[in-house]
C-alpha cells in the first residue's frame, strides 16, 4: 500500500445519503477474481445508461471529476454489502479520500485498508462544503493526514477523527498483517488453550 | 499507541466472490491457511439455480466458482461446491450443520454474517483484506462496538412474522440507525421465536446499519443445535450447553442505545423505496414530502420514488407486480418454505407473475422433498429451483428486467440489486405466497 499523506484536489459534490455499495459498484462486477481494471465499474449505473453511453448529466462524467482525488457525500456512505471492490473501484476512479458526515461500518473499515481516507466531518461543515463546491466547481481542498485536518479555501481547518492505529498504518503504507502476524506467540499459546473440537474437515 | 484488539476467530466461512483477491495475497507472501480446520467454504453467489448437470453458460461465473475450488485445494480447506449434499448460502448451511455454536467468534467475507447472531455467537462481515488476514493468522483487528438494545415484547399477530419486526426496526431507526453499535434483540416476543425466524431477523442487522445482531441462547437454541454434525455429543454436548448458558447478559444490563417495538402492534411490512428504511405496513401508505424534515430526506424519497416509479402518499396493496422471489439467507430454510406454501396449497399463481421458489442450501431441499413441498409449489404454478442466493444478488443470471416490479423475500431493494432497473418490494414469505397467488401486493391476513 501507498503510504497516504497530503493531498490537494478539485471536489466532487455528489448529495445523495445512503448511498449503498451496489450503486458504487454493482453486484454482477463482482464475478471478477482479482483488482484490474476497476475504474470502468465505479458508479457505473449512474455512470452509463443501458447502451453503455455515458450519461453527461451525472457528475463523474463531468470534466471537473477528472483528476478529482475528493468525493464529497451525503451521510452513511458506503451502506450495505461487505463488498472490497467498493473501495478498489472508487480509488481506480482516482479518489483518495471521501468526505461525508458518516459512513457504513464495513465500508469505513474496509477503505482504510486501502488508503482511502474516510473523512468524517461535523453537518455544518458538510453543507458548507457542498455550498462551496455548487459556487465554484475549481474549488481545491487539502486533506492532510498527519494533522487529521482539512483545508478549506478560506484557509481554515477542519479536524476529522480517526484512530492512532490506522493512521499510523497509512501514514508508513503498511499492511495490518504485519502486525497480527507478529503477535504469533499469543495466537498460539490461546490455539493451546482452545483447540478446534470438531474440525471442518470431518464431512469432507 | 490505542492499538485494537486481537481478536481470535472460531469460524471462517468462505465464498467464492469476496476470496479470489485474499487467496492471491497469500500466494503473493509465502502465507498458508492456520486453521483449515475452522475454515469452510461454499459456492453461492454465482452458482446457477437451473438444472445443475448442464455447464455454466456465464464464463465469468465459471470461472470464479473454478477458482475457489482450486484455491480451496491449493490450501487444504474444505469445499463444499456444486453437487456437493452440503452446499448452500453460506449463512444457511453454517447453522444448520452446526457449525454455528453460541459464544463463537465467526466471519465471512459477507455483511449478512450476522445471521450466525441469532445463535448467541459475535458474527459479522469483512472485507476482502481482512479475509486475507483471518485466512492467515485466524485473527482480526478490532475494536469494541457500542451495545443497541431491540426490545420486542408482546405478541405477534397471525400473519406477521420475524421478518416484519425487522423490516418495521429499520423502518424506525434508518439503515444508518445501526451505525457503530451491535444489536441485541431481547424480549418476550424475541423468545417465541423459532431458531429460524431469529436468524431472519439476526440476518438484516446490516440493513439497520449494525455490523452484528444477537439473540442469547436458550432452550429453544439448544434444542435446535442438537444433534447437528459438527456439535459435540454425549457428555461434551452436556458440558457446551452448561457453557453456553452463561452466555446471556445480566438481568438489567444497561445498553448505550435502547428501541422499543410492540409486537402486538405490527402489521405485515413492505417496503417502497431504494433502500430497506424505506418501509411501511402493508395497508399503509407510502410518506408525502411534505411529512419529511428535511431536505436531503425528502430529496432522497423523490429519488427513490422515481426509480420505483410510485407517488408519494399512495397505498401499495393492489400494486401489480411481474416477478415473487422466495429466497435468500434472510428467507430460504424449511419453515420459511414451509410457511409460504402454507398460503399456495390447493391455489394457483396468478399467471401475469413469475414465482420463483430457491431453497437456501441442499439440505432444505432434501426436507422440502420429503415433505412434498416442490410439487406443491408446481401444482400452484412456481419455479422450484436449485440452492443459491440467486435473485437476491442477481449475479448468476437469476434477474429482472428492466422495469419490472418484485415482491422479494431477501434484504435489499436497492437500485438494480436485482437487476438493471429492477425494482423491489422486500417482505416475508407469507407476503409474497399472497401476492404471487393474487399478482398483487396483497395483505396475507385476508388469505388465512
Amino acid at each position: 500500500m501507498e503510504p497516504v499523506n497530503s493531498f490537494t484536489s478539485r471536489v466532487v459534490p455528489l448529495p445523495n445519503e445512503n448511498i449503498d455499495t451496489d450503486i458504487i459498484i454493482p453486484a454482477r462486477f463482482l464475478k471478477i477474481t482479482d483488482k484490474a481494471n476497476m475504474e470502468q465499474y465505479c458508479f457505473h449505473d449512474w455512470r452509463f445508461d443501458s447502451a453503455g453511453k455515458p450519461r453527461l448529466d451525472f457528475i463523474l462524467n463531468q470534466t471537473r471529476a477528472k483528476g478529482a482525488k475528493i468525493l464529497l457525500v451525503g451521510k452513511n456512505f458506503g451502506t450495505g454489502s461487505s463488498r472490497e471492490h467498493a473501495p478498489w473501484t472508487l480509488m481506480a476512479f482516482g479518489f483518495r479520500a471521501i468526505i461525508s458526515l458518516s459512513f457504513a461500518d464495513i465500508f469505513r473499515s474496509n477503505a482504510l485498508k486501502n488508503g482511502l481516507l474516510p473523512v468524517e466531518l461535523p453537518a455544518s461543515t458538510c453543507s458548507e462544503l457542498f455550498e462551496l463546491a455548487e459556487k465554484n466547481p475549481a474549488m481545491e481542498l487539502t486533506v492532510d493526514l498527519a494533522s487529521q485536518s482539512v483545508k478549506l479555501p478560506n484557509g481554515r481547518s477542519v479536524e476529522f477523527p480517526i484512530d492512532n492505529f490506522s493512521k499510523k498504518c497509512l501514514l508508513e503504507g503498511v499492511d495490518q498483517l504485519g502486525y497480527i502476524l507478529k503477535q504469533e506467540k499469543h495466537i498460539q499459546a490461546f490455539e493451546q488453550a482452545h483447540p478446534v473440537t470438531v474440525p471442518t474437515s470431518q464431512l469432507q | 499507541m490505542d492499538c485494537p484488539s486481537v481478536l481470535y476467530i472460531d469460524l471462517h466461512l468462505v465464498h467464492e466472490v469476496t476470496s479470489p483477491q485474499a487467496f492471491q495475497g497469500l500466494r503473493e507472501k509465502g502465507l498458508i491457511v492456520r486453521q483449515v480446520g475452522r475454515t469452510v467454504a461454499t459456492a453461492d453467489h454465482s452458482v446457477p439455480t437451473t438444472d445443475r448437470s448442464l455447464p455454466i453458460t456465464d464464463s465469468m461465473a465459471a470461472n470464479q466458482l473454478r477458482q475457489l475450488e482450486i484455491n480451496c485445494r491449493e490450501f487444504g480447506i474444505p469445499h463444499f461446491g456444486i453437487g456437493n449434499p452440503h452446499q448452500g448460502i453460506v449463512h444457511v448451511i453454517g447453522p444448520e450443520l452446526g457449525l454455528t455454536q453460541p459464544g463463537m467468534t465467526i466471519v465471512c467475507g459477507d455483511s449478512h454474517t450476522a445471521t450466525h447472531g441469532a445463535l448467541g455467537a459475535l458474527a459479522f462481515g469483512i472485507g476482502t483484506t481482512e479475509v486475507e488476514h483471518v485466512l492467515a493468522t485466524q485473527c482480526l483487528l478490532q475494536r469494541k462496538s457500542k451495545t443497541f438494545e431491540v426490545r420486542v415484547d408482546g405478541q405477534l399477530r397471525s400473519g406477521v412474522t420475524s421478518k416484519d419486526i425487522i423490516l418495521a426496526l429499520i423502518a424506525k431507526i434508518g439503515v444508518g440507525g445501526g451505525v457503530g453499535s451491535i444489536f441485541e434483540f431481547t424480549g418476550s416476543a424475541i423468545r417465541a421465536l423459532s431458531m429460524e425466524a431469529r436468524m431472519t431477523i439476526c440476518n438484516m442487522s446490516i440493513e439497520g446499519g449494525a455490523r452484528a445482531g444477537l439473540i442469547a441462547p436458550d432452550e429453544i437454541t439448544f434444542e435446535y443445535l442438537h444433534g447437528r454434525p459438527f456439535v459435540p455429543k454425549n457428555a461434551a454436548w452436556d458440558e457446551s450447553v452448561k457453557l453456553w448458558r452463561q452466555l446471556p447478559g445480566d438481568v438489567g444490563a444497561t445498553y448505550d442505545t435502547q428501541v422499543i417495538l410492540d409486537a402486538n402492534k405490527l402489521e405485515p411490512m413492505i417496503t417502497y423505496g431504494t433502500n430497506p428504511g424505506m418501509g411501511i405496513p402493508i395497508t399503509g401508505s407510502i410518506p408525502t414530502l411534505e411529512s419529511l424534515e428535511d431536505d436531503s430526506s425528502r430529496r432522497a424519497l423523490a429519488r427513490a420514488l422515481e426509480y420505483m416509479n410510485l407517488s408519494p402518499g399512495k397505498r401499495l396493496l393492489g400494486h401489480p407486480v411481474d416477478v415473487v422471489f422466495i429466497g435468500s439467507c434472510t428467507n430460504s430454510r424449511i419453515s420459511d418454505l414451509r410457511a409460504a406454501a402454507g398460503i399456495l396449497k390447493g391455489r394457483k399463481v396468478n399467471p401475469k407473475v413469475r414465482v420463483m421458489v430457491v431453497p437456501g442450501s441442499e439440505q432444505v431441499k432434501r426436507q422440502a422433498k420429503q415433505e412434498g413441498l416442490p410439487e406443491l409449489f408446481r401444482a400452484a404454478g412456481c419455479e422450484w429451483r436449485e440452492p443459491g442466493c440467486s435473485m437476491c444478488i442477481a449475479m448468476n443470471g437469476d434477474e429482472l428486467r428492466p422495469g419490472q416490479y418484485c415482491v422479494s423475500t431477501s434484504n435489499r431493494n436497492f437500485e438494480g440489486r436485482q437487476g438493471i432497473g429492477g425494482r423491489t418490494f422486500l417482505a416475508s414469505p407469507l407476503t409474497a405466497a399472497a401476492t404471487a397467488i393474487e399478482g398483487c401486493i396483497s395483505d396475507v391476513r385476508t388469505l388465512l
